[in-house]
């Protein structure tokens, strides 16, 4: 019997190819936070649609998962339906938008709110996986300074920040240091994730397509994210609860309503917001035609 | 007495490579003596190569052949042999010597150029600068040029910024080229009394002067230095 | 007896059957000031380069006194080692400003890398130690979180230094400081690195083409042609009573106002 599935190899890599990322993450994961190389392949879609985090994906996919395809936190935009989509068609797994049930999540400037267990793997998507890029263009010199732990660069971007902004400003791919060795790019999550990926018990692993790199986070290991004595790291903070769901501890997305400037904050993460929504909670902007009901079982 | 600068068969010649390495014998076999506490005058005829005897003597000029030995402490030092590190420890601590030119250093002050042996010693800077005044208000060099370069001093302030540079640093051999030299009555009497001090303390001077009795004041006895010069056809 | 912080013997660096520079011995002890002169193209920056690492030498040695006191090869030294000491013990100064500088951070970043490299992890106090040391440069302080783009060539020059110097480093490379810079920028310029060499007691190896700049910076002098130490000594003594035809050359060479 031949179907459609059958012109390409399960989750589309073939074996050669899996067997050769299968051996970059096992490395990777021997060597936290350390950047390995690996043969790139060309997938049906282009570079920075996620192509490291997909070449991933599909060498540990297995029958028996259940995927989740986050973008942003959310479920439905075009990068994560069409990756979701690609994986039910090319390897028939299940999928789902609810992160408790995932095997699998593969995600994109985001780590779920739901704490990850240590049945789950967190694949990155990741553009640029060299912290040290921003100030040495040079592969070789930064090869050399991870090498020998020279991480003073680092700093100076911190430093830049403070003295420019007051404060550090960097928010999103904020530097952390692995295991107390390698400093590793989280990829471009809010640095309000950043303490989520500090001893996580599920595996994180980190896929780069252009730059032909993987890297990955091994549970329960060390994640610290750098800052100086005297402008320790925080997360940042907002002045508003989720506008539908009125959590004050999640990450905000801020939403434009109308030409006006009118705006509310909503989760970024959307299956939070929704799992929250469904257990009644709201916030002041949530449609009333959906609060009536809810309201009344579990307000408080 | 004891002996602080002995020179054995100095031989000096210049050769011009620039002009088809044409040889200038200066001198053959020089042998002079200094002794502690003396100052001796240096003579003979103008071209004799007095000012060029005393820069081979402060190693600035290179000497061909024989020897310069400077006591320095407990050590002797042949300055013809020794090594630029050790040559400068020697004109660091041993000897002295006041040119006739002032070698001024852009954008440093007076104080500070005067004050400058003391500094190489690893003297306190403040201490340094207390001693650089005392000896330019001796020699009259008025207190509201201390703050700028000499660059722009006349040449009897420059000659005099130079003669408090010399003698600021008590060496215990000094070599003077022309110390008197466009100083008017009252500096040059000065000086001359910076001479008598310095030998009462032991220095051993070694001298040029064409003043006859700036000489006659300050000298104990003459070195001629022309039967060691070597007769060119020129 | 003090001792040599650097000792140089047979030095040869060879670019294919081409002498870099050849069979070059010196030693230099801690305050003193070493020149190298000589035309373009004879060897000078082969040599410096040679000096600190960057180049492998064909034979012959470079021995550097660590903090430790022994006397190491620095060519036989492991790569971190090395680096640890371009980034603490050592400095470099580029002819460039642009070469040494970080163009993308501000001032008081450059200055601040090499604290940050060695471990420092306290912004106010690494901002105050760049704030200190711009003073000592003669930049305006409350330049400190400019770009250095926005410069001049003699403040990016000094600038430079100063992130140089910030570790106390023993032993300093400059290849044409004063290079490209005005005759009165120049002059600035020569006097901060006269008094900063003199206070903090560093050795220095300078490769220059100024004889100017070489009689006023340094103690000793290499005169080198064609890759050959033609002849060395006291700087007053070269440039005065100069040996070796080509030093002759030189000295005689040197336009007079």
């Amino acid at each position: 019997m031949t179907t459609e599935n059958d012109i390409y190899n399960f989750a589309y890599l073939d074996e050669q190819t899996k067997k050769m990322i299968r051996r970059a993450i096992f490395k990777a994961i021997a060597i936290p936070g350390y950047q390995v190389p690996f043969a790139s392949r060309e997938m049906p879609m282009p570079y920075g649609w996620g192509t490291g985090g997909i070449q991933v994906t599909a060498t540990i996919l297995c029958p028996s998962d259940r995927l989740k395809v986050i973008d942003q936190g959310s479920d439905d935009t075009t990068n994560a339906v069409s990756i979701r989509r690609f994986f039910a068609k090319t390897a028939n797994v299940e999928t789902t938008t609810k992160t408790e049930q995932a095997t699998i999540i593969q995600t994109r400037h985001r780590i779920p709110e739901t704490a990850l267990r240590e049945d789950q793997t967190l694949v990155y998507q990741v553009p640029i996986p060299e912290p040290l890029r921003f100030l040495e263009p040079r592969e070789v010199e930064t090869r050399k300074m991870h090498a020998l732990e020279e991480y003073g660069l680092m700093h100076v971007k911190l430093y830049e920040d403070i003295s420019r902004h007051g404060a550090i400003a960097t928010t999103y791919a904020y530097p952390t240091q692995v295991n107390g060795r390698y400093m590793t790019d989280p990829s471009p999550i809010p640095k309000f994730d950043n303490p989520k990926m500090d001893q996580m018990p599920a595996l994180q692993l980190f896929g780069a397509g252009r730059e032909k790199r993987i890297y990955a986070i091994p549970p329960y290991t060390d994640v610290r994210s750098l800052d100086f004595e005297d402008h320790p790291f925080e997360v940042q903070q907002w002045e508003s609860a989720c506008a539908l769901c009125g959590d004050d501890q999640s990450f905000l997305d801020e939403v434009i309503l109308d030409d006006r400037g009118e705006r509310m904050f909503v989760c970024s993460d959307s299956h939070h917001c929704q799992t929250r929504q469904e257990q009644g909670f709201h916030g002041s902007q949530m449609p009333e035609n959906h609060a009536g009901g809810l309201q009344e079982k579990h307000d408080g | 007495m004891q002996e602080m600068l002995i020179t054995e068969k100095l031989c000096k010649s210049f050769t011009l490579h620039v002009q088809n390495g044409t040889e200038i014998p200066v001198f053959e076999n020089v042998e002079m003596r200094l002794e502690k506490g003396e100052c001796v005058a240096l003579t003979g005829a103008s071209g004799a190569g007095k000012s060029t005897f005393m820069r081979m003597i402060y190693a600035n000029y290179r000497s061909q052949s024989g020897s310069i030995n400077i006591r320095h402490g407990e050590d002797w030092v042949d300055m013809v042999a020794a090594s630029p590190h050790r040559i400068l420890e020697v004109r660091r601590k041993t000897l002295g010597y006041v040119s006739q030119f002032l070698r001024v250093i852009p954008r440093t002050p007076t104080l500070d150029i005067v004050a400058e042996p003391l500094r190489l010693r690893g003297e306190d800077a403040a201490e340094a600068r207390q001693r650089a005044a005392v000896m330019l208000e001796r020699l009259n060099v008025p207190e509201t040029l201390w703050s700028l370069s000499p660059m722009t001093f006349s040449g009897g302030e420059q000659q005099r910024v130079n003669i408090a540079r010399g003698f600021i640093a008590n060496y215990p051999v000094m070599l003077l080229d022309e110390p008197t030299a466009s100083l008017d009555q009252v500096n040059r009497q000065v000086v001359l009394d910076l001479i008598d001090e310095a030998k009462a303390r032991g220095a051993a001077i070694l001298g040029i002067f064409h003043d006859q009795s700036a000489r006659a004041a300050v000298c104990d006895r003459e070195f001629d230095i022309t039967s060691f010069k070597v007769a060119t056809d020129a | 007896m003090d001792e040599p912080i650097m000792a140089v013997e047979g030095l040869t660096v060879k670019y294919g059957s081409h002498i870099g520079c050849k069979e070059v011995c010196f030693d230099l002890y801690p305050g003193e000031v070493l020149g190298i002169v000589g035309e373009s193209g004879s060897g000078k920056t082969t040599l410096l380069n040679a000096l600190h690492g960057r180049l492998e030498p064909s034979h012959g040695t470079v021995k550097y006194r660590t903090r430790m006191g022994g006397m190491d090869d620095i060519h036989a030294m492991g790569e971190p080692q090395r680096r640890l000491l371009m980034r603490t013990d050592w400095a470099y100064v580029h002819q460039n400003p642009r070469d040494g500088l970080r163009m993308a951070v501000s001032a008081g970043a450059n200055i601040g890398e090499r604290l940050m490299g060695v471990g420092w992890r306290h912004y106010g106090r690494i901002r105050d130690n760049a704030v200190g040391w711009l003073e000592d440069v003669e930049i305006d302080t409350e330049r400190v979180d400019d770009s250095p783009a926005t410069f001049s060539g003699g403040m990016q020059q000094r600038l430079q230094i100063a992130r140089n110097l910030v570790t106390n480093p023993r032993l300093v490379f400059m290849d044409e400081p004063t290079g490209g810079l005005d005759v009165s920028v120049q002059a600035r310029l020569l006097d901060l690195i006269r008094t900063l060499v003199a206070e903090k007691g560093l050795s220095v190896v300078i490769v220059t083409h100024d004889l100017a700049v070489a009689r006023l910076l340094s103690h000793r002098l290499m005169v080198m042609k064609s890759g050959e130490v033609v002849e060395q000594g006291l700087t007053d003594q070269i440039l005065d009573d100069p040996q070796h035809p080509y030093s002759q050359l030189l000295v005689s060479s040197i336009l007079q106002i």
